[in-house]
């Protein structure tokens, strides 16, 4: 028997058990077949559910069980390494019928899935507070550090979020989400529309007094400021060499 | 990835960490870093998942490098896919090679089973027809990776739900064969065994008295849940979820009495408890590999 004979009947629940199969005692094999469909599907629903636990709270723990076993069969895991899973998971989302109208749900999505990058993402020697004291740390191009993501939503992604894990209700509207990581536990902070502008030209080597120029005018300069130098955001380009 | 830390083990000259102890270990389970930390006692070694560890950075790596200094580590690989049809994968194999040039563990081992298709990961150990054909194409890949990694290999004999009608081994005899042919050595994992012998109706001494203790680097001990088939007969799963039961002890006693005594892991990977209940289990390994003439 292949191997493309046993997967195919493994991730189809209603196959036929693949002939060639036997417990060696002449017993039926149905239910030890069941076994390996069972560890299949219930360790990568497993897995997409501790990487994406605001959609398993916003959709319910059933709806996301069925959703994650409708997904995990079109997008299987491409790598052993499952911390990575989930990674197709917001376009999923996106086009799946049953929560069109949700159409925040792909925005919480891509927030846990870059969470998880961030967590996972190389360490670097970041700027602090008392170097930014220093009036060449605006003038000189600096790089974020491997921890930073951003996202741009048309929703208060991080605030919705929140409310999925026990926060307070949501408020406002669009929003550009920044995650940074200090020491080792990603946040996730919501900024006005507008405000990755000011990280993107940071990255590209911008320093930060001219990168400034690209804030949104309803940006709080002086928390976003604070945010990244709390966040460990910001690194000199010679501590990016894993980039 | 991790290159700017390629030299961090290299500074070091000790050599206790390069060998497992015959005592006893654990898999390493983030939720109990504070506790071995305070106190190994009665943990000797520990075992990591290489897959957990192969981000660039922050806690996982971080956590590891702390406990390397403190335990000789073994790393056990879930996600190789050895038994495949398909070839190793390139990127994995490269990602295994820089965790373990970084890490310098005591021991690597992985297991006869596949898990990868056609480019898709499905994370469970999928069984193999123990066939002429899938013993050279086995020993074709543990060849590879040895090559690669630069070390011996253990390999995992698994647990199994069915068989094969094809297979012309016993699955002893294959293992035995392809420690054989690639010098890789053995991991004995006496819950796998009497999972297998449940659901197949097999003799787990005769077993335990045939395997190659000679090549036995590693013993693994775990708990199994108790289910039953269409039939009402006992159906065990290699669930990983709660304490080793009783006759798996008997028959890693006896598996002791017969190959002597080997560094032995309590794995507990779902429902993972608090430490002192993990802590016992260890305890309980200890005193039988104690009771060990040298």
């Amino acid at each position: 028997m292949t191997q493309s004979a046993f997967i195919a009947a493994v991730l189809d629940p209603d196959a036929p058990i693949p002939m060639g199969l036997t417990d060696a005692s002449d017993r039926p094999v149905a239910a030890r077949f069941n076994v390996y469909r069972n560890n299949v599907a219930v360790s990568l629903k497993e897995a997409l559910s501790s990487g994406f636990p605001a959609i398993k709270s916003l959709l319910g723990a059933a709806f996301f069980d069925a959703m994650t076993g409708v997904y995990l069969r079109a997008h299987p895991p491409k790598s052993p390494r499952l911390a990575l899973y989930g990674e197709t998971f917001p376009e999923f989302l996106a086009g799946f019928e049953p929560v069109r109208h949700l159409p925040y749900l792909p925005d919480v999505a891509r927030l846990e899935y870059a969470l998880r990058q961030s967590y996972h993402a190389a360490d670097a020697t970041v700027l602090t507070a008392e170097a930014l004291q220093h009036p060449e740390a605006f003038t000189r191009p600096l790089r974020l550090a491997p921890s930073v993501f951003w996202i741009e939503s048309a929703s208060p992604v991080t605030q919705i979020h929140a409310a999925a894990l026990g926060g307070s209700n949501p408020t406002g509207g669009a929003e550009d989400a920044l995650i940074t990581r200090a020491g080792f536990d990603p946040v996730a902070t919501g900024f006005p529309p507008g405000t990755s502008a000011v990280l993107t030209a940071l990255n590209a080597g911008t320093p930060l007094s001219e990168a400034l120029n690209f804030a949104p005018g309803a940006l709080d300069l002086s928390a976003f400021l604070c945010a990244l130098l709390t966040g460990g955001a910001l690194t000199l380009p010679q501590d990016t060499a894993h980039v | 990835m991790l290159d700017h830390r390629n030299n961090w083990r290299d500074t070091r000259h000790d050599t206790w960490r390069d060998t497992l102890p015959n005592g006893a270990g654990v898999g390493y389970k983030p939720q109990h870093f504070s506790n071995l930390v305070a106190d190994k006692s009665p943990v000797e070694w520990l075992e990591i998942h290489a897959e957990n560890y192969m981000g660039a950075g922050g806690r996982p790596l971080a956590q590891l490098r702390a406990l390397s200094d403190l335990f000789p580590i073994s790393v056990h690989g879930v996600g190789l896919s050895i038994g495949g049809e398909g070839r190793l994968d390139p990127d994995h194999l490269a990602r295994l090679k820089h965790l373990l040039d970084w890490l310098q563990p005591a021991r690597f081992s992985e297991h006869l089973a596949w898990s990868t298709h056609g480019g898709a990961f499905f994370n469970d150990l999928l069984p193999l027809p123990y066939t002429e054909a899938t013993l050279t194409r086995v020993c074709a890949h543990i060849n590879e990776l040895q090559d690669r990694i630069g070390r011996q290999m253990l390999l995992e004999n698994p647990s199994a739900y069915l068989a094969f009608s094809e297979s012309t081994y016993a699955e002893v005899d294959f293992l035995r064969e392809i420690a054989k042919r690639t010098g890789c050595g053995l991991l004995l994992d006496v819950n796998n065994v009497f999972v297998s012998a449940t659901n197949l109706a097999f003799d787990p001494i005769s077993y335990i008295d045939a395997f190659a203790h000679e090549a036995v680097g590693e013993i693994h001990l775990g708990g199994h849940d108790e289910d039953a088939d269409e039939t009402g007969a006992p159906l065990l799963i290699d669930s990983h979820g709660r304490e080793v039961a009783d006759p798996v002890w008997a028959l890693y006693a006896h598996s002791l009495s017969v190959g002597g005594a080997k560094p032995t892991l309590i794995e507990w990977d779902t429902d993972v408890p608090e430490w002192k209940v993990l802590a016992a289990e260890a305890d309980r390994a200890a005193a039988l590999l104690h009771r060990v003439p040298a």
